[in-house]
């Protein structure tokens, strides 16, 4: 650790944390060295298969692709945030029971998509779970069981969370 | 056996055995694992593709006394990776023979440090000439491998070819070729290594099969098994890709961990494994085939050649199932197979989903599209009149023992994809119009598990024991890598021992405490590895009868109070079966005759695509696939089989192209190899007729690579039923139909692109 390096600062799941680190460091490996959160994955490392994807101030984003310092004062979301208090999220228990994850390495970006997608659309139909999705690959599945898991989702979730979102279709 | 009595968890949805770990982030993949102290590794490659290594050299800019240098001079027993022949090093000495082969390993206890070390060592080359393709290895001109760059022939002949020809209503003749095509699972190859003179060498890794892993080190580090230890760490998927690669790289952090004398980690950067890691192999077949006026095949006479790449590895095995799935679903009373695996100066292809059927099944299944053209009847009809039946014998004479119901799950994806009508359909609706559809279909079967005598060569040994803390473990070498073997094996022991499923778990994947029921490759583990599973805990049950009371139908506490007073006569609670054929099964492994398989899944996939004949784009636009794969053993995880090797199968036939430079792979990056995303898979429909398989694990047989099978053919079928012009080589791309449609269209209905460089560099 050098003494030069900025001190950054970040909402990660909810809790306050800081951590002094070279400022271009990617936010990926700092989540997963300096912050020891290793459900975020890498996939190919250059933003195309979405395996990193974490939620950063209500944006999905691909974490291989953010320098850290641009994390300063962020609202973060990783997969170990998805649950609450050991209770799974609707999406978690959807995939669960759809088979929306195989290999599962290419599960915690996707997870992170799907609920940035029902929060902004908590009813999407196929063209919009498809449009939802196409930034994360996955290998395993063809997708099905995934567009299945997300519809099995949404259906569990209420109306009410289209009025949180303003701008929710 | 319960094939056909009702059971409770075989066939339920249960959940995924790790699904919850894999979905909350806890799934420790091996790049999660830090340990302290550890260091990490790298590889030198060569950047020819065959020459003589004159230097190597090390810039001073670097301060060297950092790093562990690993040559091939440290590996201290046979500098090999054996899979079936001893030819491929483990590192390069002396020479290489394809681009991106190791020839030096670099360790350093900081990872950004190693990037610039691997561009820091320079190495100079003798350039030799390389052979870079089928035709260039056949010339033998060089010669690159053995005598004549033939990894392995085979000849398989039936009846008499030769008398048929003279007097054939028709003798249809075609070449089909496919591509080479990337595994890319998304997590890349990694593995950690540990040494200590004491315990000999332990790796953890992402792999498909711990004693492939087990035997390699054995040998590089000339060590007695009890000093080999082999961890699985969660996997993210294979596909067959971590099936022999991990033995090269557990050899490679191993010896870096030996020489530095810390634990090691190598973990593969998307473009270093996409550049160095195996494939599936390119092919290229050519069918003869002689029928009746009415279609009734006569004969057929196939040439079949793969590009095995620099070094043996498994391309005997790949040909080998390429050969026995070469004449397809059909009975044909005169065939004559000839194929061969050529080397070439490219990486060694590798096992792939299908291993090797995929390649031959696309060419038959494209020719059968084109002897009914030849004919003027439908397809669909021209299958019919060929297909294998109950008590028909196949291409190797194997009698066909087990319900045949071909004809069944054709009538079945015919009335899903409503076939006819659409056929006629857009036979007359394309003639005006510039956006083309069509439909197409293949039939197809895979044999499940080893060919021929391989499964009795395995010997696999696989049980269940009981833990103190009341915990039944499956006991096996087969891995989860997302196709559910955790799950479906414990499903199988649970149902036998009447237990809950949550009752029932894995033992780790570590060679110190699992025995070795084979590897978890050629869809075998549902059917191989769950039947000794089910075999070995209906033993359980009669050895706790026999030695601990167990009476009739106990219930769940009696079963462990039985459980506990066999531990304290005998030590531990622990059963184990070793495979048995099923009965009457012969192979001759020399004139590929005899009993290919125990069993075959079979299966009809339709096609629907659309074609733009403006922009040369195709898509798939729905998807039926409608098989037989014995007992369903968990209905969402085999619905989710077959949909992922559908949508990879799709990736082969239109999207995914591997670009050679010079024999090394251009578009290492998933930038620009392009696989099918959610926006591009259709709709995929799937159905199962359930056959139960009286030697297969509560009735299943092979699932996993079946699906990768079928979806190229139907999908070419399809744009030859949309365009009328006939595609024989995958990846079909939108250049490709542009340079064949466009050279048919009159010049005036021609769209030409601008003239761009192409997209992949």
């Amino acid at each position: 650790m050098s003494e030069h390096w900025p001190i950054i600062r970040m909402t990660l799941n909810g809790v306050d944390r800081s951590v002094q680190t070279p400022p271009m460091k990617r936010l990926l490996d700092v989540l997963r060295e300096d912050l020891r959160l290793t459900g975020t994955k890498e996939g190919c490392g250059e933003g195309e298969c979405g395996s990193c994807s974490v939620r950063m101030d209500g944006e999905l984003v691909n974490s291989c692709l953010v320098p850290v310092l641009q994390a300063e004062g962020a609202v973060i979301q990783t997969v170990e945030g998805l649950a609450a208090n050991d209770k799974l999220h609707p999406l978690q228990e959807a995939f669960l029971k759809c088979g929306g994850a195989q290999c599962g390495i290419c599960t915690p970006g996707m997870l992170m998509a799907a609920a940035q997608l029902i929060e902004r659309n908590p009813h999407p139909g196929m063209a919009e779970i498809r449009e939802g999705l196409a930034g994360n690959l996955c290998r395993c599945t063809g997708f099905m069981r995934i567009f299945e898991s997300v519809i099995a989702a949404a259906a569990e979730a209420p109306e009410s969370a289209m009025e949180r979102v303003p701008n929710a279709r | 056996m319960s094939t056909t009595a009702t059971t409770r968890i075989v066939g339920a949805p249960v959940p995924r055995k790790e699904g919850v770990d894999k979905l909350v982030g806890r799934a420790q993949y091996v790049d999660d694992i830090e340990r302290d102290g550890m260091w990490h590794g790298a590889t030198v490659r060569s950047t020819i593709p065959r020459g003589i290594i004159r230097s190597v050299s090390f810039d001073p800019c670097i301060d060297w006394s950092e790093f562990t240098i690993v040559t091939a001079a440290d590996v201290p027993g046979k500098n090999h990776i054996q899979l079936i022949v001893a030819d491929q090093p483990c590192l390069a000495e002396g020479q290489v023979n394809h681009c991106d082969e190791a020839i030096l390993l670099l360790a350093h206890p900081d990872k950004h440090k190693l990037l610039d070390a691997v561009r820091a060592v320079k190495i100079e080359y003798d350039p030799l000439p390389a052979v870079l393709s089928i035709e260039e290895s056949e010339k033998q001109d060089p010669v690159i491998l053995g005598e004549d760059n033939i990894i392995k022939s085979f000849l398989l002949e039936k009846g008499d070819v030769d008398s048929v020809w003279a007097t054939a209503a028709h003798i249809v003749e075609g070449e089909y070729r496919t591509g080479a095509q990337e595994h890319l699972y998304i997590e890349n190859n990694g593995m950690i290594a540990e040494w200590s003179a004491e315990n000999g060498i332990t790796v953890w890794g992402s792999l498909q099969c711990p004693y492939y892993v087990h035997k390699t080190l054995r040998a590089v580090f000339d060590l007695p098994d009890e000093k080999v230890r082999v961890i699985q760490t969660e996997t993210g998927g294979a596909f067959g890709g971590k099936e022999d690669y991990p033995s090269t790289l557990g050899a490679h952090a191993g010896l870096l961990a030996m020489k530095s004398g810390h634990v090691v980690k190598m973990i593969y950067d998307r473009m270093e494994d996409l550049a160095a890691t195996t494939k599936r192999h390119p092919s290229r077949v050519r069918h003869r085939t002689a029928v009746d006026k009415d279609g009734k095949l006569l004969a057929m006479e196939i040439d079949l050649a793969t590009d095995g790449g620099a070094y043996s590895t498994l391309s005997s095995t790949v040909l080998s199932r390429a050969t026995l799935h070469s004449c397809g679903p059909y009975v044909c009373p005169n065939i004559r197979v000839s194929s061969h695996a050529w080397a070439t100066n490219t990486i060694p292809y590798g096992a792939f989903r299908g291993f090797g059927a995929p390649q031959a099944i696309f060419a038959i299944e494209r020719h059968m599209d084109e002897i009914a053209a030849v004919l003027g009847i439908d397809p669909v009809e021209l299958r019919r009149r060929n297909f294998l039946h109950d008590g028909d014998r196949n291409l190797t004479d194997q009698l066909m023992r087990e319900p045949v119901i071909l004809d069944q799950l054709l009538d079945h994806a015919l009335a899903e994809s409503d076939y006819f009508a659409k056929r006629e359909r857009y036979a007359r609706e394309n003639a005006a119009s510039a956006v083309k559809r069509g439909i197409g279909i293949a039939a197809f079967y895979h044999g499940s598990g080893f060919t021929g005598s391989g499964e009795l060569y395995l010997n696999s040994l696989a049980g269940v024991d009981v833990t103190a803390d009341g915990k039944v473990r499956v006991l096996v070498s087969n891995t989860e890598f997302g196709q559910g073997t955790n799950t479906i094996l414990t499903q199988i022991a649970a149902e036998a021992l009447n237990l809950d499923f949550s009752d029932v778990m894995m033992a780790p994947a570590d060679t110190a405490h699992i025995p070795n029921s084979g590897p978890t490759v050629a869809s075998r583990t549902s059917m191989v590895v769950g039947r000794l599973v089910e075999r070995a805990s209906l033993q359980l049950i009669t050895m706790l009868r026999e030695y601990a009371g167990l009476g009739e139908h106990p219930a769940r506490e009696e079963f462990f109070a039985a459980c506990e007073r066999y531990r304290a006569t005998h030590g531990k609670v622990e059963s184990l079966c070793r495979y048995e054929a099923p009965p009457g099964i012969y192979w001759d492994d020399k004139k590929y005759h005899g009993e290919a398989y125990p069993a075959y899944a079979w299966a009809i996939y339709v096609a629907q695509v659309v074609v733009d004949t403006v922009t040369y784009s195709a898509e798939v636009e729905d998807f039926w696939a409608v098989q037989e794969v014995g007992r369903v053993l968990h209905p969402v995880l085999a619905k989710g089989q077959i949909e992922g090797g559908v949508a990879q199968g799709i990736g082969y036939a239109l999207y995914e192209k591997v670009v050679w430079q010079n024999g090394h792979m251009a578009n290492n990056q998933m930038t620009n190899y392009i696989m099918p995303t959610a926006a591009d898979v259709p709709p995929i429909h799937v159905f199962f007729e359930e056959i139960p398989f009286r030697y297969g694990g509560y009735g299943a047989k092979g699932i996993g690579e079946l699906p990768h099978d079928g979806p190229a053919p139907a999908i070419l079928n399809a744009i030859r039923d949309a365009t009328g012009v006939e595609f024989d080589t995958i990846p079909l791309l939108p250049e490709d139909l542009f340079t064949q449609l466009s050279a048919l269209q009159a010049p005036a209905q021609r769209v030409h692109p601008p003239a761009v460089e192409p997209a992949v560099l």
